[in-house]
């Protein structure tokens, strides 16, 4: 399912190695491939129909040069005009210079929307802000609860009223910031499908009455087709100024981004990550594009790696790997390392080329502690000259970390051959594999 | 036996035989008239999607057109639109063009027969097309214990308040587990549906142990023989694997006090979702035993067409649809009456549909 755009245009391109130059005829089997990726992704038809249509023309006459193979090339082309479309770069939040600002969100129902308000009032106020959430949401049932429970989490007043009329608390809300001196007003409205007249209607009321400095579409990363002619509707009675999209931190390849954003014209400002309040990042056009394509999201590891591993340790990790000095306490601060990255499944994810073999392999992050159980039954010595582990010590390893002697030697070998393989690696042989992590093996 | 016993009883075979003629007629037009309306009903709510569907594929079939590659082409892009995903459409099309060459149609028009026959026969070869005896609940077997899961922000909570109601009118006695201790307000939010359909609710603070409040309601609900138990959960991606442990930990805890249970497992869907909704009932199937797929606002412009590849790889029935924001909005689902509302050509609905929109 999750097969790498990549590795299908291998297949279709691999009759044109060693041509020099991209024809007609040799693309046109790997346009099929990335019609069929981006429909897979979930982007709208006539979008990718158009995006097609570039790509093809922008790729037909290409020179193949450098170590780049056509295939290679066309994924770059691909690549890069998704980047283009989905915005060269971040888009930042426009504050009024005259407070307050007013943000109203809207959306579908179940798009995450009262969260994401949450989210972004802790984000605000983390910069030095004085937001105030309004709740809007008078026709789900505890919806008004919701918000509440949220902002007291993160400290942040909300504003209600015990009232149907959503376009009154809305009016309100806004004498009452000014009074109080908040300086961002988020309104938060109830979830809505684009056909129910008198809802859409509700909507547009709240807008003309508070006349938002940002009016942000909440989209679920997940939605299908229909995100078109959703995000069409809304833009329309709207005029929306950006984008949110939620439910980032799933598993889908989130083509929607470009159909919504193909429609709305307006950047993604935000993505939700999780459902922790403080699951909220800008919008990075590069990593979406990666996602939509399968080609992974190796920024994204990068920096996740960058956060947790100082450069220091690094270096000195380099050294003893150079040196085939690597050890098992080593291993057992890398396996710290990674688990505070997050969850081993959603890492492996983040590699390109990694999906095909991993991706139906099952990692249970519970592994790494069978692994992390192993390594600490070791004693110092044992864990620095892993040699000496015979067999009573393997008994004892195994006793003491609640596994099985068959675990230990699974765990050594492995341990052994990922000690080759980083030699090799260092060494300069490229592999087009990743050293099998012990413990993990399936 | 005398000649008046003789025509007399004659005379009551007769009438007996009326009787039942007429009886049965009574009883086929009642059918009829319940099937109409059901069918109505479902067509209300699909009105939208039905319309641009069959707006699209008039468009397409227009009369004196012949079947050709550019004709498939184009269904190939209706149903693409439809969230129907790429692998199983292309299986449709190819089904189609073999039928078309084997069969040796030629009008455009005859194209329309063959796809509705074939989306049918992917719904009727997942178990989807016995729905009938699911308010059916044995008494050797109660409660009948229904779990509710899915990701976040499908409409979970709203399904349950639904399927409570439903339950409830079957004349059935029913009681909520509030499992949902994660997200903020869920309890509420269940608390004001289970008021509305009129069923007890078991709930405990936010942040306990889901596992905990959904054992406390099977025990309440067998100490006080009721029939059906229903099972909130929390909103979860697919994958998040503690999440989806957790889940696992319901139903084993569930087990202690039930061996069967969780009875049935519905995995609720989102209409609007895209081709993700068949990683999340792969990624679910892991964890619970879905028995079944609830989907959600069809009421929307969204097609809700994913059902139709998930129904062909997954083999997992859709039980009901969800087709408004009311508590009587959740309907069985019958892939007969789905497609006849999808694909309706019935041009009287066609004008009030039109009435409707302008």
């Amino acid at each position: 399912m999750f097969e790498s755009l990549q590795e299908k245009l291998e297949g279709a391109l691999k009759r044109f190695r060693g041509q020099s130059v991209i024809s007609e005829e040799n693309v046109s089997e790997a346009l099929k491939e990335i019609r069929r990726a981006l429909l897979e992704a979930d982007v709208n038809l006539n979008v990718v129909k158009k995006f097609v249509d570039d790509v093809r023309e922008k790729a037909i006459g290409t020179e193949v040069k450098g170590k780049l193979m056509p295939d290679q090339l066309i994924v770059k082309i691909v690549h890069d005009e998704l980047v283009e479309l989905l915005g060269s770069k971040t888009a930042e939040l426009t504050l009024s210079p005259q407070p307050p600002t007013i943000i109203m969100v809207a959306g579908l129902q179940g798009s995450g929307k009262t969260t994401f308000c949450a989210k972004l009032a802790r984000n605000l106020r983390k910069k030095g802000r004085q937001p105030l959430l309004v709740a809007c949401d008078v026709h789900r049932p505890a919806a008004i609860l919701q918000l509440q429970q949220l902002a007291q989490q993160v400290k942040i007043p909300v504003y209600t009223e015990d009232t149907k009329d959503a376009v009154s608390i809305a009016k309100n809300a806004l004498a009452y910031s000014k009074k109080f001196g908040r300086d961002i007003i988020i309104v938060d409205t109830a979830g809505r499908l684009t056909i129910d007249e008198e809802m859409m209607q509700e909507v547009r009321n709240i807008y003309d009455a508070v006349k938002p400095t940002e009016t942000l579409f909440v989209c679920d990363a997940m939605i299908g087709q229909d995100a078109v002619t959703t995000a069409k509707a809304f833009h329309d009675l709207l005029s929306l100024t950006g984008i949110v999209l939620t439910k980032l931190d799933g598993d889908t390849r989130g083509g929607a981004a470009l159909s919504v954003l193909n429609v709305v014209g307006k950047p993604i400002k935000f993505v939700g990550t999780g459902e922790k309040l403080e699951a909220l990042e800008p919008f990075h056009p590069e990593r979406i594009a990666s996602r939509i394509l399968g080609m992974g999201d190796i920024l994204t590891l990068v920096e996740k790696a960058e956060q947790q591993i100082d450069e220091e340790q690094a270096k000195k990790l380099e050294e003893k790997i150079r040196k085939n000095q690597f050890t098992f306490v080593d291993f057992l601060d890398q396996l710290k390392t990674i688990q505070k990255m997050g969850s081993l499944k959603d890492l492996l994810g983040l590699i390109p080329g990694m999906d095909k073999q991993l991706r139906n392999v099952n990692i249970d992050d519970k592994a790494f502690k069978k692994v992390e159980a192993m390594i600490l039954s070791m004693t110092l010595q044992e864990r620095n000259q892993p040699k000496i582990i015979n067999g009573s010590r393997r008994q004892r390893i195994a006793r003491g970390s609640g596994t099985t002697v068959q675990d230990v030697n699974r765990l050594l070998k492995q341990f052994e051959e990922m000690q080759k393989m980083m030699k090799m690696v260092t060494q300069n042989k490229r592999s087009r594999f990743l050293p099998k992590l012990p413990g993990f093996s399936k | 036996m005398g000649f008046f016993s003789k025509l007399k009883e004659k005379f009551t075979q007769q009438v007996d035989k009326v009787t039942e003629i007429v009886s049965e007629k009574v009883n086929s037009v009642v059918e009829k008239a319940a099937e109409t309306l059901k069918i109505d009903r479902l067509k209300d709510g699909l009105a939208k999607t039905r319309k641009s569907f069959v707006d699209k594929f008039k468009m397409v079939l227009g009369a004196g057109r012949k079947i050709d590659e550019k004709l498939l082409d184009e269904i190939e892009e209706i149903l693409i639109t439809a969230d129907i995903g790429v692998n199983t459409t292309e299986e449709i099309i190819e089904k189609v063009r073999k039928r078309v060459k084997k069969e040796g149609y030629e009008d455009a028009e005859d194209v329309y027969k063959l796809l509705k026959e074939e989306i049918h026969e992917i719904l009727l070869k997942s178990p989807s097309a016995n729905n009938d005896a699911i308010y059916h609940i044995d008494e050797s077997d109660k409660p009948k214990v229904i779990m509710v899961i899915g990701v976040n922000g499908v409409g979970k909570t709203t399904t349950i308040g639904k399927l409570a109601y439903n339950y409830k009118k079957a004349g059935k006695e029913v009681l909520i587990g509030a499992a949902d201790t994660f997200r903020a307000a869920a309890n509420e939010q269940l608390e004001i549906w289970a008021e509305r359909a009129g069923v007890g609710i078991i709930q405990q603070l936010q942040g306990a142990d889901p596992a905990a409040v959904a054992f406390d309601t099977l025990k309440s609900a067998i100490a006080n023989k009721k029939d059906v138990v229903i099972i909130d959960t929390a909103g979860r991606l697919h994958n998040k694997a503690n999440l989806m442990a957790e889940l696992e930990k319901i139903s084993r805890v569930m087990k202690k006090l039930k061996p069967t249970a969780p009875d049935e497992v519905f995995l609720v869907l989102d209409a609007t979702t895209g081709q993700n909704a068949i990683n999340q009932a792969k990624e679910f199937m892991k964890s619970a035993p879905i028995s079944g797929i609830v989907l959600t606002k069809l009421d929307g412009t969204a097609k809700g067409g994913v059902v139709i590849p998930i129904a062909n790889e997954l083999k997992i029935p859709v039980r009901y649809i969800g087709v408004g924001e009311k508590i009587d909005d959740l309907q069985l689902f019958d892939p007969s009456y789905f497609i006849e509302a999808l694909f309706g050509l019935d041009d009287e609905v066609d004008e009030e549909d039109e009435g409707k929109m302008e």
